[in-house]
Order: C-alpha cells, then sequence, then structure tokens
C-alpha cells in the first residue's frame, strides 16, 4: 500500500518530480560502501525482481500527466476499450432512443393500444396476423406495449439509479472517509469501527423491509427512496478506501505546507487531500454503477424497486419471468441487455483500475 | 570434462533476455565465467547489472514469460544445465545447486512451521522419513547457531528476527550438503551487526563442508574477506574479472575503480566520499559504444562510438575497456606509490 | 482466543438490538398497520384487533416487549400464517433455504478455485482469458435472468430436469436451483482466487520453494494455496449476506418454501412478528458465521493472533 498513491496522484506542483519509473525520484542514498543505491527503484530488471519489467512500468515519460498515460493504458486494453464503447452505445441509444423511436413507429413505453386484438403479447419481428413485421423488434408485452421502447425507459432507469446512488454513495463515502482519515486518532478508530459493524449487517434485507413498509406511494418518491435506500448501503468501501489514500497523503508536504499557511481543516480535506484520491474513487465509482444496477433489479424484481407504469430492466426481467414458458422474449430482451450493460461495465471498471494502477490488480 | 579438470562450474557465454513491453531487455549478455570446486567467487555490481539474473539463471529459475534463457552453457559438473530436462535440473536444485536469497524476511513461507520447510529438502532429496528430517531439521538450526534449536524448530517464521531467519535460510540452503551454495545479497536486508555474523557464519560453515560459493553483492566491502575470485558486472555484461587480491590492488576498469573509490576508508581523515556520477543505464536501450561511456571519467569518443574489448591483462584478469591496459598500468603506479596501502580495504571485513 | 471469541459473542447481542430496533421501527412507522393492509374496517372491529395485538399500548411497552421476546429468541405467532408460531416456521424453512446455500457455496467454492488456480498458474493462456470472461459474465449476469434462462434451455426445451419445486435432498430439482445461485459465487471466487494466487506465486518464498527442487504441482499445492486463498477466506462472510439475497430471488424462481419466500410474505403482508424473527435470525448467523470466518482466519494465517 505505502506507494500505491505514487502512482495513483494527479501529480501537482509541491510534490515530487517523477522520475522515468514514475516514482518520485528521491535522492540517492549512500549504503555503508558508498554503493550508490536508490531504494524503491531498480531498473527494468534487477535483482530478480521480474515483476517490475512485467508490468512495463518504464514507460512513464518525464512530463506528461498521469491521466494521458493512463488513458494510453486503457487504450490498449481491449476489454476495456470494449466495454467503454458498448456502455457509451447503449447510454446513448436509452438517452436518445425513445424519442425518435415515438417517431419512427410511434410507441412509448406506456403505450398501450385500444383495440383488444393488439393488447396481447407478440413475438418479435411478428405483426398480429403472424407475418413478419419492423413494427416490434423485440415483441410486446403481455398488455401489447412494445418491449424496446420498454427496455429503453428501464435502461434509462436503471443506468440512472446506478448513476445516482452511486453518486449518493461517493458524497457520503468520500466524507467520511477524508474525515476519519484526515483527524486520525480515537475518531478514526470510532468512525471506522462503525464501518466495520455496518459491514457484517445483512442490509439488503433491511432495505427490502423499508422499501416494503414506505415504497409504492407513488412511482416518482419510490425512485427516490431506492437512490438514497441504494446509496445508503454502498458507501461502505469508498470510505475504507478515501480512508486509506488520505492516511498516506496526509503527511506529505503540501499539506504540512497548507497547514502552516493556516488553512482550515476542511479546506485541508475537501481543496488539498480528496483531488487527490480521484484515481481510486473513480475506479472504485465504476465498479459501484454496476453493483447498484444488480441491486436495483434484485429489489424490483421482488417487486419493492421501480414501479408500473415505469419500468427498469429488473422489473421488466421480473414481468417476463411469469410468463417464461409462453413468451420467453418477455424476459430475454431487457435480461439480456441489461447482462450487457453490467458486463461492459464490470470490463471498463477492471480495465480503468489497471490504467490507473497497475499494482491494485483485485477484484 | 570439467568434473576432471576441477571446475564445478563452468558459464559459457550466457544471454538470459526479458520481453517487456518497452522491448528485449538484455538482463544478461554474453557472460562467461569458472568457479573451481571449493572456491568462492564474488559477483559484484549495481542493481541492474544482471548479477541476480546470472544466479537465478544457473538453476533455471528465471520466469518465463517473460523472461528466456537465449543461449549459452552452464556445465555444472559436466553437464551442461541448459540441456537437462526439468526433471532432472529438479534434482540438482536444493540438492546440489541451493541458493540463499537476499530478503529473509519474505524468502520463508510465513504459513509453513520451519520444522516442515526444512524436512521438505531431505525428505524429498535424500528420502529421509519424517522422524529423520525432523531431526536432521534440528542438526542444521543447531549448526548454523539457533540456540535452543529444539524448542523452536516447529516455529513459525514471524516468530523469529531478520537475522534468525536468515540463518534458517542457510540451514534449508545447507541441508542436503549441496556442492554449489549461491548466496545471493545475503546481508543486505539485515542489520550492519548481523551483517557481519551471517558472513562469518557461510564462511566457516564453507571451510567445514568444502562447499563452493558463489556470493552476489553490491558492496564490495562484504566480498573483500570472503571470495578468491571477483567479477564485476556492469549493464549484463562482464566488465572486469580477477583473483580478490588483484582486482583491490590493481583494478583494470574505470568502473571497479569507481567502485572502490566509492568503499569507505576508515583511515582518510576527508569524509568526503567519492561517488560515481550518473546512473546505471536502462539495459533496454543501451547506447552502441561502452554502455558506461556516459559515467565514465577516462571516457573519450571511441567509448561511445564502439563496444569495448575485452583485453586480458594477465591470464588471470580481464577488462572490458578501450583503455584497459593503460588503467591498469596507473593502478599498478599508484600501488606503487602508495606502498600497499589497498591491504587497508583487504582488512575491512 | 478464548477472550476473542467471548468478546465476539458479546457485541452480537447489541448488534442485534439494532437491526432488530432498526426494523420494528420502519414497521411502526410506517403508515397503516397490518390489519388495514387492503380494507377498511369497521372502528369496532379495529378497536377489538388493537387489543388483541397489543397495539392500545404505549410504544415503549410494546418496544420493550418486542426486545425482551427477541432476546429470549421466542418471537410468538405469525399474523398471516395464524396459529404457527414462527420458530415453527423457521424450523420448517431454514433446511430448504440452508440446504440450497450449502451446495451452492460448495460448488462455487469447489469449481472457482480450481478454475482460478489454473487460470493463475496459466496466466495469459487462452484458458485464463476464457474462464475469466465466463467469470465476468457471471458476475453480470443476474441470477434472476440466469435461473429462468436455465429453466427455459433444460427444462422447457430439452425436458432434462424439472423446472420448480422443492423436492427434498438429495433430489435432482436441486440442480437447477443450486447451478442459479452459485454461479456469481463461483465468479467471484475464481477472480479472487486467481488474484490471489498472482499475487503469491511472485512471492519471494515460492521463489524459494522451487530452488528446493520441488515440483510445480507441490510448489502451488503445499505452499502458494495457502497464501493464494486467504482473499476467498475473508470474503466468506460478505458472500453469506449475498447468499441471503440470492435464495430469496431463487426460491421465488423455482418456488421452494424457503426463509426467503416466508420472509417477502412476511414483508408483502407486514407480518410483524415473523419480519423481526427472520431478520433477527439471519443477523445472528451472519454475525455468527463472520465470527467463524475470523477464527478460520486465525488458524490458517499463523501470524494472526487475538
Amino acid at each position: 500500500m505505502n506507494d500505491e498513491h505514487d502512482i495513483l496522484d494527479e501529480p501537482s506542483p509541491v510534490e515530487p518530480a517523477l522520475d522515468n519509473l514514475g516514482q518520485p525520484t528521491k535522492p540517492p542514498v549512500r549504503t555503508r560502501a558508498g554503493d550508490i543505491t536508490r531504494p524503491t527503484n531498480e531498473l527494468a530488471v534487477g535483482e530478480g525482481d521480474v515483476r517490475t519489467a512485467e508490468r512495463g512500468e518504464g514507460e512513464y515519460i518525464v512530463g506528461t500527466s498521469l491521466w494521458r498515460d493512463a488513458w494510453k493504458r486503457l487504450l490498449k486494453n481491449k476489454l476495456a476499450v470494449f466495454g467503454l464503447v458498448v456502455v457509451v452505445i447503449i447510454t446513448v441509444t436509452c438517452l436518445l432512443g425513445p424519442p425518435i423511436l415515438k417517431a419512427i413507429t410511434g410507441f412509448d413505453y406506456a403505450y398501450i393500444p385500444s383495440d383488444s386484438a393488439l393488447t396481447k403479447s407478440f413475438p418479435p419481428f411478428t405483426a398480429p396476423d403472424g407475418s413478419f413485421s419492423w413494427l416490434h423488434p423485440m415483441g410486446t408485452d403481455n398488455a401489447g406495449r412494445d418491449i424496446l421502447a420498454r427496455v429503453l425507459l428501464g435502461g434509462r432507469i436503471s443506468l440512472m439509479v446506478g448513476i445516482i446512488s452511486t453518486i449518493v454513495s461517493l458524497i457520503i463515502g468520500v466524507s467520511y472517509g477524508a474525515t476519519a482519515g484526515y483527524l486520525g486518532g480515537k475518531v478514526d478508530d470510532v468512525m471506522m469501527r462503525i464501518v466495520d459493524v455496518l459491514y457484517s449487517l445483512p442490509y439488503i434485507i433491511l432495505v427490502v423491509v423499508l422499501l416494503a413498509m414506505f415504497g409504492g406511494k407513488s412511482p416518482l418518491s419510490q425512485l427516490v427512496l431506492l437512490f438514497i435506500a441504494l446509496g445508503a448501503i454502498s458507501w461502505l468501501t469508498m470510505a475504507r478506501i478515501v480512508r486509506g489514500q488520505v492516511i498516506s497523503l496526509k503527511n506529505q508536504e503540501f499539506v504540512t505546507a497548507a497547514r502552516a499557511t493556516g488553512v482550515s481543516t476542511g479546506k485541508i480535506i475537501f481543496r488539498h487531500l480528496v483531488p487527490n484520491t480521484l484515481g481510486p474513487v473513480i475506479v472504485y465509482a465504476t465498479l459501484t454503477i454496476p453493483q447498484v444496477m444488480l441491486s436495483e433489479a434484485f429489489l424490483s424484481f421482488l417487486g419493492f424497486g421501480v414501479q408500473a407504469p415505469l419500468a427498469s430492466w429488473g422489473s421488466l426481467a421480473n414481468d417476463g419471468v411469469q410468463n417464461i414458458a409462453i413468451f420467453p422474449w418477455q424476459l430475454i430482451f431487457p435480461g439480456v441487455t441489461m447482462a450487457l450493460a453490467l458486463f461492459s461495465l464490470n470490463f471498463l471498471g477492471d480495465g480503468l483500475r489497471d490504467a490507473l494502477d497497475p499494482q491494485m490488480r483485485k477484484v | 570434462m570439467s568434473s576432471r579438470n576441477g571446475n564445478i562450474l563452468e558459464v559459457r557465454d550466457l544471454r538470459t533476455y526479458f520481453q517487456t513491453e518497452d522491448g528485449s531487455v538484455k538482463a544478461v549478455d554474453g557472460i562467461d565465467f569458472v568457479l573451481k570446486r571449493g572456491e568462492t567467487l564474488g559477483i559484484v555490481g549495481e542493481s541492474g547489472s544482471g548479477k541476480s539474473v546470472t544466479n537465478l539463471s544457473i538453476i533455471r529459475l528465471i520466469p518465463d514469460p517473460p523472461g528466456k534463457i537465449v543461449s549459452g552453457e552452464i556445465i555444472f559438473d559436466g553437464q551442461d544445465i541448459l540441456l537437462l530436462p526439468t526433471e532432472e535440473v529438479r534434482k540438482i536444485r536444493g540438492k546440489r545447486i541451493a541458493m540463499i536469497f537476499q530478503d529473509p524476511m519474505t524468502s520463508l513461507n510465513p504459513f509453513m512451521r520451519i520444522s516442515k520447510q526444512l524436512m521438505e529438502l531431505t525428505e524429498l532429496h535424500l528420502g529421509y522419513t519424517k522422524d529423520q528430517a525432523y531431526e536432521h531439521a534440528i542438526k542444521m538450526l543447531d549448526m548454523v547457531g539457533i540456540p535452543d534449536a529444539r524448542a523452536r524448530v516447529d516455529s513459525y517464521p514471524h516468530e523469529f528476527s531478520g537475522g534468525m531467519r536468515q540463518r534458517v535460510m542457510i540451514a534449508m540452503a545447507l541441508s542436503c550438503q549441496p556442492e554449489l551454495l549461491i548466496a545471493d545479497e545475503p546481508t543486505t536486508a539485515l542489520d550492519v551487526t548481523i551483517q557481519a555474523q551471517i558472513l562469518e557464519l557461510i564462511k566457516s560453515l564453507k571451510q567445514e563442508t568444502g562447499t563452493s560459493v558463489i556470493l552476489i553483492t553490491h558492496d564490495l566491502g562484504v566480498v573483500a574477506g570472503m571470495t578468491d575470485h571477483i567479477i564485476v558486472m556492469y549493464a549484463g555484461k562482464v566488465f572486469e574479472q580477477a583473483r580478490t587480491r588483484e582486482l583491490f590492488a590493481t583494478p583494470g576498469n574505470p568502473y571497479t575503480k569507481g567502485l572502490l573509490r566509492s568503499v569507505p576508508d576508515p583511515t582518510s581523515e576527508h569524509g568526503a566520499l567519492y561517488q560515481i556520477p550518473g546512473l546505471p543505464p536502462d539495459v533496454a536501450h543501451l547506447p552502441p559504444g561502452c554502455p558506461f561511456a556516459a559515467r565514465c571519467e577516462r571516457a573519450e569518443d571511441i567509448c561511445r562510438k564502439e563496444f569495448p574489448p575485452f583485453v586480458a591483462l594477465t591470464p588471470d584478469h580481464h577488462s572490458l575497456c578501450h583503455f584497459a591496459e593503460e588503467v591498469y598500468a596507473t593502478s599498478q603506479r599508484e600501488l606503487s606509490a602508495r606502498g600497499g596501502r589497498q591491504e587497508q580495504v583487504l582488512d575491512l571485513e | 482466543m478464548l477472550r476473542f471469541i467471548v468478546r465476539r459473542l458479546i457485541i452480537t447481542v447489541p448488534m442485534v438490538i439494532i437491526v432488530v430496533s432498526l426494523t420494528w421501527g420502519l414497521i411502526r412507522l410506517a403508515p397503516g398497520n397490518f390489519y388495514t393492509g387492503e380494507k377498511r374496517i369497521p372502528p369496532a372491529i379495529e378497536q377489538n384487533l388493537r387489543e388483541k395485538y397489543g397495539l392500545n399500548k404505549p410504544w415503549y411497552v410494546q418496544y420493550g416487549k418486542m426486545l425482551k421476546n427477541t432476546l429470549m429468541l421466542d418471537f410468538g405467532t405469525s399474523l398471516k400464517y395464524e396459529g404457527q408460531s414462527v420458530g415453527s416456521i423457521l424450523a420448517r424453512s431454514l433446511p430448504v433455504s440452508a440446504t440450497l446455500g450449502l451446495l451452492a457455496y460448495l460448488l462455487a467454492l469447489v469449481v472457482g478455485v480450481t478454475a482460478g488456480t489454473l487460470a493463475a498458474l496459466k496466466q495469459n493462456s487462452r484458458l485464463d482469458y476464457a474462464s475469466m470472461a465466463l467469470a465476468m459474465l457471471g458476475i453480470s449476469l443476474p441470477n434472476f435472468v440466469l435461473g429462468p434462462l436455465l429453466v427455459l434451455i433444460f427444462s422447457l426445451s430439452l425436458f432434462w430436469l424439472p423446472p420448480t419445486r422443492w423436492g427434498g435432498f438429495p433430489s435432482v430439482n436441486l440442480i437447477l436451483p443450486v447451478l442459479t445461485l452459485s454461479a456469481v459465487y463461483m465468479a467471484y471466487i475464481a477472480r479472487l482466487t486467481r488474484s490471489g494466487m498472482l499475487e503469491v506465486l511472485r512471492a519471494d518464498y515460492i521463489r524459494t520453494a522451487r530452488a528446493k527442487g520441488l515440483s510445480e504441482r507441490e510448489v502451488v499445492l503445499r505452499h502458494a494455496l495457502r497464501g493464494g486463498l486467504m482473499p476467498v477466506v475473508s470474503y466468506t462472510g460478505p458472500a453469506l449476506a449475498f447468499l441471503i439475497a440470492g435464495t430469496v430471488v431463487v426460491e421465488r424462481i423455482f418456488v421452494y418454501p424457503g426463509l426467503g419466500t416466508y420472509f417477502l410474505n412476511a414483508c408483502l403482508n407486514r407480518d410483524e412478528p415473523l419480519i423481526i424473527g427472520i431478520v433477527a435470525f439471519i443477523s445472528i448467523s451472519v454475525l455468527i458465521f463472520n465470527l467463524l470466518v475470523d477464527i478460520a482466519y486465525g488458524f490458517i494465517d499463523p501470524r494472526i493472533r487475538y
């Protein structure tokens, strides 16, 4: 952990310059025999430490920003690029798709045909008379609603829940972790003990109880409840990560300098420390989004999440499961779209982590 | 056969390269040396000079990928290790060639009792039963000077201090009475007082068992009192090789001279220590000429353009330098001017 | 060690109290009541019901009674399943969920550790890429999509396996639910094992083991596996919490009369005693399980002392 921050920090003027291995240059240290050794760095292949060579960290070039380097490394990772492309495609489609669809076919997520002959589930690409038709590429649900329109809406809501809840968890986790890490001592002990305790609680069960008791008043209030509930249970790991980062940063010179010039504690935490934890925070936030989306889908699948006429991928899957034997497309389209989105987000998150910190390769 | 000519190990034109994103790194690039039975060879060089890679190559422990022994011969007791099947190499590792690594804190398995880690060797190579192996483990710990060995043999590594762990490593290495012991920076990670003890231990055990030793270090002070021969490595190449006494008295290479000047001299009053300017080169991107040219005081145009020759100064003393003869001659002049004061350095250890 | 265990067991009590209180608070603070769930009830009958369930006493009396009952592990009778005690419902449904969860976790452990180890040993090989892509798929495919898909393929199309219903143990009915529940953990464990093993295989002590002349097999089994599996061990705690959530889904898909199904019904019906009973039971098992994992950790890593 001790040299992790060296790689992740955005270089700021007060920090030591980076040498060609991407670690702060330390002045050569003379050992007893006067041999010049640099304690942390060795050449690409030195002293049998082949890891250094394997990681290929020799790529750091003096003066280029770490973010640009990370971006370059990310682009080299095929799976991450695949993830990025698919995430962008899905997001753009979900955002722009519904109005376009409405303009072309006239369907939106809530449109129920008035003709009772049409209020039933048709397979994909099938017209009511059984012939081929472009009208419903994903078929229709039991009420005759266009599944494509509903999957697009589901995507909007699922992504929105994922992003907003992650932001909620970010706000809580970063403030909590940074405060604990910066203040240290007893305060830190107590704050982290609380996190430990919360870690061992079956909180998803409590969320189910919460939603079951308070949910269901209106689709919109249900959504807000979801954001808060999911954000409130996802901040623990974020708090731990930020705390660790802050602890390793707070004794560095630029913080001492800020303190010496009389900058207030709050300002030091949020102006000086938090921006420097950005790397791992971004990585973890990227990985939190699919987790939150999964939790949302889990709750919606159980009927405690997003409510009709709104839909999320989870609630659509729930509708689909009821009819799996006769109308499998009702489950397959939302389910597979969701899996694809989560798959891509996970690959992107993994890739970001490897790109921002080659040493932090954990699950 | 080399076993008959008294050589336990002959390394010929060894080249070990690593494939990295940055291109091929020639960690070891054409090394030759010979180790006679019962003698001690010192390999000296800065970090990244290829000394550790050389020794991992000898027992074929270079992680592949990314590393690869590209060419060469490693003739151990008449057999070329590079031509042996893996099975046969395994029978040599730990039994006939043993290694001690740099960091005793991480080189022992933290999850396993010391006894088990020692017993593994004799059970595997000598076919000992559990009881025999256990007794042997205690005997070995006793031999390397661990007090109350019987009581401590079942400890875990974390219950031992760094120096004690290095003693355990040595006990492990000597368990099967190897013919060759490779000690890779055995004292670098230890406190100064412990360093001397460990070196003394290796020295006395070597005398007892008659094992040949290769001692790798970046510290000329360490090899001074320990070795018969020294090779100085730089950027994957042998820069100089000679008998220890000769190398210290009359070095024939500017790099060696620089290393020697940076050894602190207790008799010198003015404290400013010499330091070779610059840093070791990036082995992935070596310049065409002498790899040391950029840091060398003696460098001329030819050094930056042409790769230097390996000059034989005496039958036993070679130096990789365009001006080897000249440097050697200067060293001899300096030696006679000083009236043999080089002994000072030799007595350091 | 013993002091550590006792201390942890003592901490369990306030933690269960916190969880149960939170649950009780949520139920009570929510508008409405068990009996106002669906229809309007005449005031006279409501008065009777309030008396019957002790709802006309002050809140702290009710809260105190609930806490006392919880600490005595006597949760009373269910409101929905009239005449059945919460204890008997737990006793009936637990074996179903436990069988499901245990089998799924064992399967995940065996497959995940094997796949992760092989992937680490053959890093960057095709096997590595394939198993890691599969693992990523396992993590990304929600179990409520995977389950019905499996049913669709193996029951409704190929007719190899029965689609639903609890059939006791052992039974072919278990195959699909266990597979569905197991997939995510398999994937996680494979990834954890792989990264753990990769880290350990680079450790100095593995180089020492190789230098001893041990075969690659012995190096992995005797020296690497123990350290490499540490992340998997520490994942066991969180895994249980998620496993419980997973069983809720799987039991719903496959119509199993397990703890999850009862919990869902209890929530939907505001069956207060049953909700509190199940929440308390789950909290206690999660806490005890975490304690067991910590103890196991101490046995595996001799450096840890309590």
